[in-house]
């Protein structure tokens, strides 16, 4: 084999090399800042979101992404007249814009809810409160992410 | 929880169970997507009324863990149901004693 002809087939080894790891790379589409739009439509419609009444606790590094402990706290007096009916949890980035939903009513006195969830890479996380009274209250937070939620 | 309280006192209930909570944005050692395996629904029923209803998605972490809260107004049983989307279901039963 001529040296020509060996560098030809250097490169195309290396080529075929440098597609291989950009099929490495390929992972499923993160839900984008337009999919979480997406689904906060889906589930509030037309009706407006407000910053404030909502504290959203995340640690503001999280060195394990699969694991991120989070609590969800709504300023509501949680009566029979005035209470949170439901929290959400949503990410920008994760594969799926949804993460979280849950059920509240006056029977459990505090509108306050823990869990711990995924958080695929460094990001806005946001929880959103829908209230009895039909008003809907948000807040977002900044989350940096070392090791990712891989399990996602 | 705690096994008893004080009518009218809000309760803080923790709750955790074992399981996978397979994404199904995973692959496996040979490239293949392993398939999604993840709790669906999480809901808590104090005195046969359900006080607390969760919907999960592959973004809560393995082994699912929930605190939240709960008015005591009679002695009752706490029942606790998890359902994943292959169709199996977990209950625990706990019984809250409540005192005047």
């Amino acid at each position: 084999m001529s040296s020509a002809d060996e560098r030809t087939r250097r490169r195309q080894v290396l080529r075929a090399l440098a597609a291989g790891a950009c099929l490495l790379v390929v992972r499923p589409a993160a839900a984008t800042p337009e999919s979480l739009a997406a689904a906060l439509r889906e589930t509030f419609g037309d009706r407006p979101i407000t910053p404030g009444r909502v504290k959203l606790e995340l640690p503001r590094l999280a060195e394990n992404g699969n694991v991120v402990p989070v609590t969800v706290t709504v300023d509501s007096p949680m009566t029979e007249q005035d209470y949170c009916e439901r929290i959400y949890i949503f990410s920008e980035l994760n594969p799926l814009p949804r993460v979280l939903e849950v059920q509240l009513g006056p029977y459990n006195g505090r509108a306050r809810i823990s869990s711990r969830i995924r958080v695929g890479t460094t990001q806005k996380m946001s929880a959103v409160a829908a209230m009895s009274d039909g008003s809907i209250w948000s807040a977002t937070v900044d989350i940096e992410v070392t090791v990712s939620g891989c399990g996602l | 929880m705690p096994e008893t309280a004080k009518r009218g006192d809000t309760v803080e209930v923790r709750t955790m169970i074992t399981h996978p909570m397979e994404s199904g944005f995973r692959l496996n050692n040979v490239g293949q997507p392993i398939p999604r395996h993840i709790v669906q629904s999480f809901t808590c029923t104090y005195g046969g009324k359900e006080v607390f209803r969760a919907k999960l998605h592959p973004s809560v972490s393995t082994n699912p863990y929930f605190v939240f809260y709960v008015v005591a107004t009679q002695s009752a049983d706490l029942i606790f149901t998890w359902t994943d989307d292959r169709g199996g279901v977990a209950t625990h039963t706990a019984h809250l004693t409540v005192s005047d």
